[in-house]
């Protein structure tokens, strides 16, 4: 016998609510990160990165900036999932819920400045 | 709640490493590392979209040879996780959970991301791109 109300069951969302979404989330960004790393990470080989202006015009085709601008968002997103269970495993007490703030601030400022940082590359002339 | 009275299991001390237990931690670990990886991505991009002197000054401080040394061991990371991630994910579609076939794939992982890490490096470094 169940425990649960029919509603609980058919809602499938679990004790907090949130049912498979931190996991589901964390795989479909891991799936999107191990593309979009593979392809950063060849670019970076094949390109001089002593060269600011090689870099400049490789980042100013379309399809280089939007793919690292979603590197960029998507590396985040997956960063803050995994980081936050880190924390909410280690750190307890009055730390741990600024710890978690701070993280989601951290994170969406580094979102911000690389996706702005490709823009002003890409379309601002950089 | 006497939070510091109650007895624990035995732990990290007493039992013996495993390749399961060392490479889910270092799962861990590595996932940690890349979060600065971002901050240093952004930081890279950052100096790039500020003009030459900027571009510049951040090229300076990665190639100095402290950075580039955790930059090597931050390319591990990169390796690792990307490998690892793959077999957590392969694990996910509900394979290779029998214990050979997980000692097995972990060994693939180690030398995998051991021999990207290695490649990456003697590209970058012959290329004279770095």
């Amino acid at each position: 016998m169940s425990l649960r109300s029919p509603l609980g069951r058919a809602l499938g969302l679990g004790a907090a609510g949130h049912g498979t979404q931190h996991w589901w989330q964390q795989r479909a960004t891991a799936v999107a990160l191990a593309l979009l790393g593979a392809w950063f990470a060849v670019c970076l080989l094949s390109l001089d990165l002593g060269d600011r202006a090689a870099l400049v015009a490789w980042i100013g085709r379309p399809l280089n900036a939007a793919l690292l601008s979603l590197l960029v968002l998507t590396a985040a997103w997956h960063s803050l999932l995994g980081v936050r269970v880190v924390v909410e495993d280690y750190v307890t007490g009055a730390l741990k819920v600024p710890s978690l703030v701070a993280l989601q601030f951290l994170h969406a400022i580094a979102a911000a400045v690389g996706v702005i940082a490709v823009l002003q590359i890409a379309i601002g002339g950089r | 709640m006497a939070v510091g009275n109650r007895p624990l299991s035995p732990h990290l001390q007493i039992y013996r490493p495993q390749i399961t237990s060392v490479l889910s931690i270092t799962h861990r670990f590595t996932g940690v590392v890349l979060a600065a990886g971002l901050l240093l991505l952004v930081y890279w991009l950052a100096a790039l979209a500020s003009g030459d002197g900027a571009y510049a000054g951040a090229l300076a401080v990665l190639g100095a040879w402290p950075v580039k040394l955790l930059l090597f061991l931050g390319t591990f990371a990169f390796f690792y996780h990307l490998c690892n991630g793959i077999r957590h994910l392969w694990w996910d579609s509900g394979h290779g959970f029998e214990i050979p076939q997980v000692n097995a794939s972990g060994w693939v992982v180690v030398v995998a991301s051991t021999v990207l890490t290695l490649l990456a490096w003697a590209v970058a470094l012959l290329g004279g791109s770095s």
